[in-house]
Order: C-alpha cells, then sequence, then structure tokens
C-alpha cells in the first residue's frame, strides 16, 4: 500500500509531539527555574520580532478595510466599517496572523536550535549527563510561545483596527469619531464567562492554543532531527509547514466551539 | 570491607553482542570485559562499530542481540531511572565535545551538578573550578564554545565528564581532528585523570601514541568482532598480517 508508509510516520509524529506536550506539562512545576530562560527566548523571539508583527498588523487592518470598505461604499453602508474591521482583527485575523509569523520566526528557530544540538550530539550529551531535556530545552520555549502569542496579538489586533481606521477616514471618507465608536461598539459584547469582550478573550484564546502547537511541533521537529545540516534544515521547514497547518486545522474547530451556537 | 571489595572486578562485560543499521552490520559477535581501574583502547579500521561499543555502554543505543552488562547490570533491561542512575557512575568525552553552545565553559561544565542534584551554586562554582584546573583550563570559565578551538572543547568536555566524579569513563577518539602538539597534551592529560582518579576506562582511539600513553590493553575490532586483545607491548609487537597492515597505514 502506497500510503501506508506516510500513514504511519503521521501517527508515529503526532504520537511524539502528545508525549512531548503531556511530559512539559507535567513539569510544569520546574518553571521557578526556568524563569530567565523564558525572558531570553521570549526577547529573541517576541520582542525582536515586534515590529514584523506591528507592521504586518497595520497593513492587515488597512486590506480589510479597504476590501470591505468599497463593497460597503456601493450599498452606502460603509458607516460599519468600523465593527467589521473590529471583529474580524479580533476573532481571526489577529491570532492568526501574529501566530503564523510567530511559527516562521519562534516555530523555526525551535526546530533549528534544537535540530542542530541533536546533529551535533549535544542532544546525546544531555542524556548521558542524565539532564531532562524537556526540562531544559521545550519547558522554557512552551511558556514563552504562549505568553508571547496573546501579547503579540492584543498588539496586532490594536494596529490592525489603528490602519483601518486610518483607510476608512482617508480613503472611504468615514469620520474617526465614528470608525471608533463603531468598532468599539462590536467589541463589546459582553462574555458569558469571562468579563472581557467575547471576540477578543476568543481571539486570545485562540492564540495560545496555536502557541502551544507551535512549540510542540517546533520543539518535536528538532528533537527528530537527523542526518547533519540537511537534516537541520528538512525539521527547520517542517516544522513551519506542518505548524501553519495545525493552526489553521485548530482555528476551524475552536471558531466552531465558541461560535456554533 | 572497602568499597572495591564490594564491588564485582569486571566492570564491563560484551558477550556476543549484534548491531545492525538496516542493511549494515556493524557489531556481529563483539564479547570482551573490561576490569575494574583497567584502560582498555579500542582500535580498528573505520565503520568497524568502535564508537558504537561506547555508545552500547551508555546505553544510548540498544544491541540487536547478545548482552552488554555495566556493573553486573543488563544496559538494555534497565528502567530510565536504573539507567540514569548508572549513567551519573560514567562519564563519556563525545568525539567534538558535544558542548552546549549556548552555555559558556563553567555553565556546560556546571550542566549536571545544576539540573541533577541540589548542591548550593557556591560549592558548584569550586567544583567546577577544580575540574577546570585537572583539565588545565583554569581561566576558562566566561568562555563560549564559539571562541574556543577544538582542543580546549576536548578539555571542557573531559571537565565535564569528570564534573559527577565518575567510576568509569568513555571516551570517543579524544585525539580526532588536533594536531600532534595538542594530541599529546591531551594524551598526557588521559594519563594523568586515568593515574589521579583511578577510573575504569574505555578509550576509541586509532593513533597508536595515545594508546602506549594510556591503555593496559588494546582491542583490534575488524568486521564487528574482536581480533586481537592484548597489552600494548604484545599488541604492537604482534605480527599479526591483518594488525601490520592496518599499523602500516596509521598516520602515527
Amino acid at each position: 500500500m502506497p500510503f501506508t508508509r506516510p500513514l504511519i510516520e503521521l501517527c508515529n509524529g503526532i504520537g511524539f509531539q502528545v508525549e512531548l506536550l503531556g511530559g512539559t506539562l507535567a513539569r510544569l512545576h520546574d518553571l521557578p527555574r526556568r524563569w530567565r530562560s523564558v525572558a531570553e527566548i521570549l526577547y529573541q523571539g517576541a520582542v525582536q520580532g515586534l515590529h514584523v508583527v506591528l507592521l504586518v498588523g497595520l497593513f492587515i487592518g488597512m486590506i480589510v478595510a479597504l476590501q470591505t470598505g468599497i463593497e460597503l461604499q456601493r450599498i452606502g453602508q460603509q458607516d460599519n466599517i468600523g465593527t467589521i474591521v473590529a471583529i474580524s482583527m479580533a476573532r481571526e485575523m489577529g491570532p492568526f496572523i501574529t501566530c503564523t509569523i510567530l511559527a516562521a520566526t519562534m516555530g523555526s528557530s525551535m526546530a533549528a536550535e534544537i535540530g542542530t544540538m541533536a546533529v551535533s550530539d549535544e542532544l546525546a550529551a544531555l542524556e548521558v549527563l542524565s539532564v531532562d531535556r524537556l526540562k531544559l530545552l521545550v519547558l522554557p520555549r512552551l511558556v514563552a510561545i504562549v505568553i508571547a502569542a496573546p501579547l503579540l496579538t492584543i498588539l496586532c489586533d490594536s494596529i490592525g483596527i489603528l490602519g483601518g481606521g486610518f483607510v476608512a477616514q482617508s480613503q472611504l471618507h468615514v469620520s474617526w469619531q465614528l470608525y471608533s465608536d463603531s468598532a468599539i461598539e462590536a467589541l463589546r459584547d459582553p462574555a458569558h464567562i469571562f468579563p472581557l469582550p467575547k471576540d477578543l478573550y476568543s481571539g486570545l484564546f485562540k492564540s495560545g492554543i496555536f502557541g502551544v502547537l507551535i512549540a510542540v511541533i517546533g520543539c518535536s521537529s528538532g528533537l527528530r532531527a537527523s542526518g547533519g545540516a540537511l537534516g537541520v534544515g528538512r525539521a527547520t521547514r517542517q516544522a513551519v509547514r506542518d505548524s501553519i497547518i495545525a493552526i489553521i486545522v485548530a482555528n476551524y474547530f475552536i471558531t466552531w466551539m465558541l461560535y456554533q451556537s | 570491607m572497602s568499597p572495591a571489595e564490594d564491588e564485582p572486578a569486571t566492570v564491563i562485560r560484551f558477550r556476543d553482542v549484534h548491531k545492525s543499521f538496516g542493511a549494515q552490520k556493524v557489531l556481529q559477535g563483539l564479547s570482551f570485559e573490561v576490569q575494574r581501574g583497567e584502560c582498555l583502547a579500542i582500535m580498528g579500521p573505520s565503520g568497524t562499530g568502535k564508537s558504537v561499543v561506547l555508545r552500547h555502554v551508555i546505553g544510548l543505543m540498544r544491541a540487536d542481540s547478545g548482552s552488554v552488562e555495566v556493573e553486573g547490570q543488563e544496559v538494555s533491561r534497565l528502567t530510565r531511572q536504573e539507567l540514569s542512575a548508572l549513567r551519573r557512575r560514567m562519564g563519556f568525552l563525545f568525539q567534538e565535545g558535544a558542548l552546549i553552545n549556548w552555555l559558556s565553559v563553567g555553565d556546560n561544565v556546571a550542566l549536571p551538578l545544576r539540573e541533577n542534584t541540589r548542591m548550593p551554586e557556591s560549592e558548584i562554582r569550586e567544583k567546577v573550578q577544580e575540574k577546570l584546573a585537572l583539565v588545565r583550563i583554569p581561566d576558562a570559565w566566561e568562555k563560549m564554545p564559539s571562541q574556543i578551538s577544538g582542543g580546549m572543547k576536548k578539555r571542557v568536555g573531559l571537565a565535564r565528564a569528570l564534573i559527577t566524579d565518575p567510576e568509569i569513563v568513555l571516551y570517543d577518539e579524544p585525539n580526532a581532528g588536533l594536531d600532534p602538539e595538542i594530541s599529546l597534551s591531551i594524551n598526557e592529560l588521559l594519563r594523568d585523570v586515568q593515574r589521579e582518579l583511578h577510573v575504569t576506562a574505555v578509550v576509541v582511539e586509532h593513533r597508536v601514541r595515545c594508546i602506549k600513553t594510556v591503555a593496559d590493553r588494546v582491542l583490534f575490532l575488524e568486521q564487528g568482532r574482536a581480533l586481537l586483545d592484548l597489552p600494548p607491548k604484545d599488541f604492537f609487537a604482534s605480527d599479526h598480517p591483518r594488525l601490520r597492515q592496518f599499523l602500516g597505514v596509521d598516520p602515527d
């Protein structure tokens, strides 16, 4: 059967990732010793990648405003553009765009760093020294990205809404006041569980889950890397590809879970 | 009775060990023993499974068949905790040092103590400094692996292998990639470690000078089996045709 081998490899990969996630969560008690590593990974991944998220978020907000605004203008409904941009950014575009950027930056660097350790015997050295690689390598990366993803998503949402406002004012002739009022009103829809607007917390929840997926896929690709520089390249490519696929699939199911009713 | 008298004389025992990677048969019925306090050198052509032997001893690989015993325990049957406990009694010097590239020299050496013990930081620093002095790089703490030479990486790797005061030390080609002068100093260092710490050691090496300096016995591997097992003096005096052919092309 031509599909048997890839299917077995896929199942092995998912099994390894589930075990990795479970093992890492079981080691959360070790987190107080890892804050320095978490801070370093946060700085390298999130702070140094901040400008990318801000730039892309700004233009995504502008694109959403322009694309939908032109159509709304035809039917004289351009005053609702603030509502559409705010909901689009908070529910969908903010978490998705932010986490896609994180998959390409933090996820790829996790796979490359750990993969390089795997092919240069550093992981074997950790094993020989009885050093727990989940505590040392995976736990700080998982925690760092789970902190980074929602924070960057808030920034992406905010700058996207600002960008949309700029387009609404300059090209659709909607006043800033009207735009901001409709955006705030749209996000004011109270949640059933949390005292936060549902669209905002659902987006942040999504980005937290996407962060977990990126860390688990990035670290597992690195840990399973073999075959020198080519193997590291393969692991990095696989980490970014699989993270983006996982983000999209998880996005559908989380949206279904949160908005189905 | 001293602890040494409690423990069996044979520290490492291979019995009819076979190991293949796909179609490639690497070990084909290898058997040998290493006695307590002895330094065994394993020599042989590339691809005969010398490094594979070391990886079986430390539990990084499992034999397809046969048995590998360390301190009377069958390595492949140990639980993760038991293997971890056994590994704490062993040190391993990797071919390229295998230093963690984002940690400084001192932090690399301190890593096993920081991760696996509750030792106070002041004690850890003192012990690391002692091991760095033992391998003759007392001022290297702050240097990063990318800033140091190949020979220095070996010394740091050795300091890290010795930080837990192991009873067994495994050296994987300690002279690989080093010039003759640095090789000589590494060989002398291994000999001094052997004399001062009285460890049981296995050295995978194909440089004659290293073996003459550190080994008590030499095992010659050929096609995954032990072809010769002799003291260095008899080994290098042997007129075995395969050995003479091999040594005839040895870089030393």
